[in-house]
């Protein structure tokens, strides 16, 4: 089977491309890019006036099967991924059981590869039983298809424990992607500690408990010669010891979500349930910090925490409510609206955080459109303007604090290894 | 006067005049106090239901009689936050109160938010009898109230608050309400019970008692709770009471006619001594009887009532 889309602004971070050309696939790969392209077997998609770019890779994702299908299954998440534009998930290990054991990775990639939508890579869980006390079995993990190792959700409090994982971890060459939270400074914690949390009477989270556990994560793997990915950054205390770190030459790569740059912990002054999440919404002065961090390349990727909720866990008093918001469907056109069109991002950046760097940072073999790479492709339609509608998702879960937010840019089409999954956001 | 809003959450987003408002009422409804009857027809035929995730004798009395005295129906629905936590979440157990019938819901809450979540979720008047670390609106207001009888104005007074500021509804609702009517008032705490950037209410922090003491006209004092030791928000009871206790000495230290308030329930010994709380300065029994007065003023002003009514209404009440 062979498809040429025609006439598109083919934008490849990796290959410094950004020009109309034509691309040609062909048995699932990138054959040809060129202008003017013909081949008579081959059908012709015009993408006149759209962006033709690497497939979207979302490297934090929660499906939350096995365990919690009421919130998402595999099969709604990478429908939800497909139509937010995005050919590849990596998910998350807080599943239940735990993300701890062959078993669990190998029916993860099984169900994905059942559904034949997005990419499914799972990241296992750095510790057993998520416990943080003793290291998991990382070896078998790695082989039986992990792409890293994680602590999200349930961050590893012992330092001693951190070390040993980061030390085990270097023979595989896979990173560990940590979660920086020291608990013992969150303890019943539900936003971010500031003023909002003073007239909301919350108790906070200080942004601090984050930025301890960034430069304790980096000073292990710095030590240890490992490669770190920092999660979910939400804070400039953060940002500045990522910078610090990355001029020393540390091998640490970092990641944030839209959430943290579109929003303030302002948006939490009605209690809405939507606006609670780890880490909590911080203020104005942490998101221009994250701009700046992300224009300078401190922080490498953007990725959408996607942390779908069923309604009878957001809709009860916040205290009690979950933390996390769903994200696969709003991270492109927010990612577009606020910093592509705001002009803190170009294009050309905004897609590279999003597929390229994401691609480094799990090493897989994508995130370009290198002649003989894998054909994930996304076509974005940049100039389609429209309202997020949260009863729209294909996620199962809508708990979303941007329904009615009005965003320009879209994905337009989604291929996956040759062939289309979403075209104007039907899924195929 | 007439209040022209349906709910009462808290008093960050009240006016100076829906505050005064509100005391001229309490104090037409305290004057029927030293009638024979002491019921008036002011509410007949609404139902007023006090709805108590948290448990409290003294607020839920005190809205059980302001409600009774103004001739309501009230029901008392209390729920223990294990039983929820466990089986029917807050909305649903709220829709099932609210299809009985009530006019006016009266909800204690542990968590911050919650009157307002109600508010927007169902048709009756919500007033905030205290939710989380948020606002006890209702406290703020007598507090005020008895100022005022006491001192005949607010306006100026040098008010200081002392304790667990970071914990305390009662001390936002409080700050709130004793800014807006131009009090000068200093928060006094160790820096662990001072939540973050509180200044920027309009307020000063001290940390020394006895400096913020001197010249004082009010010293509120705040409950502790004792738990806090445990979070290592203070080093032991005997520092706390040595340094934020308010005693005969440091009580010296302010203006000969200040007066001392509490919010109650006291822990004698503590955050009070004994000998200042049974002192003549001490009004925190007044407090709890005005609180009668402010709150049938708030059900009344809330269910639509208007102030120059309330003298036609006589002592007739049943």
């Amino acid at each position: 089977m062979k498809l040429i889309l025609s006439a598109g602004r083919v934008i490849d971070p990796a290959n410094k491309l950004n020009d109309i050309l034509d691309i040609l696939i062909e048995d699932g790969k990138i054959k040809k890019i060129g202008k003017g392209i013909k081949d008579k077997d081959a059908e012709v998609i015009s993408v006149k006036g759209k962006v033709v770019a690497p497939g979207l890779i979302d490297m934090h994702v929660h499906l939350r099967e096995p365990g919690f299908e009421y919130k998402e299954t595999i099969a709604t998440g990478v429908r939800a991924a497909v139509k937010g534009g995005f050919t590849s998930v990596a998910c998350m290990p807080n599943t239940e059981p735990v993300m701890d054991n062959t078993a669990v990775v190998e029916l993860v990639i099984s169900k994905g590869k059942k559904e034949n939508l997005a990419n499914v890579y799972p990241i296992a869980s750095v510790s057993k039983y998520a416990k943080g006390e003793e290291i998991s079995d990382i070896g078998m993990l790695i082989k039986s298809g992990a792409v890293a190792l994680s602590d999200d959700a349930a961050p590893v409090m012992n330092a001693e424990v951190m070390r040993r994982a980061f030390e085990y971890t270097k023979q595989f060459k896979v990173p560990i992607i940590t979660h920086c939270e020291d608990k013992n400074m969150t303890v019943d914690g539900v936003m971010n500690e500031s003023f909002i949390s003073t007239v909301l009477g919350l108790r906070g989270m200080a942004s601090v408990a984050e930025s301890i556990m960034v430069y304790r994560n980096i000073a292990l793997a710095n030590y240890i010669g490992a490669p770190v990915h920092i999660a979910h950054v939400s804070c400039k205390e953060s940002v500045d010891i990522i910078r610090w770190a990355k001029k020393q030459g540390i091998n640490v790569t970092a990641e944030t979500a839209p959430h943290y740059f579109c929003l303030t912990d302002e948006a939490v002054k009605n209690y809405e349930t939507n606006t609670k999440m780890n880490p909590p919404l911080r203020t104005a002065e942490d998101v221009a910090a994250l701009k700046a961090g992300l224009k300078d390349d401190t922080i490498d990727c953007i990725a959408s925490d996607h942390a779908p909720h069923g309604r009878t866990d957001k809709e009860l008093e916040f205290n009690y409510a979950a933390f996390g918001i769903v994200g696969l469907e709003t991270m492109l056109s927010l990612t577009l609206t606020e910093l592509v069109n705001k002009k803190v991002l170009t294009i050309d950046k905004a897609i590279e955080k999003l597929s390229l760097s994401p691609a480094k940072a799990l090493r897989l073999d994508r995130g370009t459109l290198t002649i003989g790479a894998v054909a994930d492709i996304t076509v974005i339609e940049t100039g389609k303007e429209y309202s997020i509608d949260v009863s729209k998702f294909e996620s199962k879960s809508k708990n979303s604090p941007f329904n009615g937010r009005d965003v320009k840019g879209e994905a337009f089409m989604t291929i996956v290894g040759g062939n289309i999954k979403m075209k104007e956001g039907k899924i195929l | 006067m007439e209040l022209k809003r349906k709910h009462l959450i808290g008093l960050e987003d009240s006016t100076p005049q829906e505050i005064e408002g509100i005391l001229n009422t309490a104090e037409a409804f305290k004057s029927i106090f030293n009638r024979k009857i002491k019921k008036v027809p002011a509410l007949r035929g609404r139902t007023v239901v006090n709805l108590f995730f948290e448990n409290s004798t003294r607020t839920r009395t005190s809205f059980e009689l302001a409600a009774k005295r103004l001739s309501a129906d009230v029901i008392n629905f209390s729920v223990s936050t294990s039983s929820v936590a466990k089986g029917e979440t807050l909305i649903d157990t709220a829709r099932t109160i609210e299809s009985l019938e009530s006019d006016m819901i009266v909800v204690r809450h542990s968590c911050s938010g919650v009157p307002l979540l109600l508010s927007k979720t169902l048709k009756s008047s919500i007033i905030n009898a205290g939710d989380g670390m948020h606002e006890h609106p209702t406290q703020g207001l007598l507090d005020l109230f008895t100022i005022r009888e006491k001192k005949k104005k607010i306006k100026g007074l040098k008010i200081v608050m002392v304790g667990d500021i970071a914990h305390s509804r009662v001390a936002r609702s409080n700050i709130y309400g004793m800014t807006k009517m131009g009090a000068d008032l200093t928060l006094v705490a160790p820096p662990t019970l001072i939540p973050k950037d509180i200044e920027k209410l309009g307020v000063k922090v001290e940390f020394d008692l006895r400096k913020a003491a001197k010249d004082a006209d009010v010293l509120y004092m705040l409950r502790i709770q004792l738990e806090r030791q445990k979070r290592n928000l203070f080093p032991s009871i005997r520092e706390f009471s040595l340094l934020y206790g308010m005693d005969e000495d440091k009580l010296k230290l302010a203006n000969k006619d200040a007066l001392v308030m509490h919010p109650g329930p006291m822990n004698r010994g503590v955050e009070i001594s004994s000998e200042v709380a049974d002192s003549p300065q001490s009004v925190i029994n007044e407090q709890v009887t005005n609180g009668i007065a402010v709150r049938m003023a708030v059900l009344y002003l809330l269910s639509g009532g208007e102030t120059n009514e309330i003298d036609s209404f006589g002592g007739q009440g049943n």
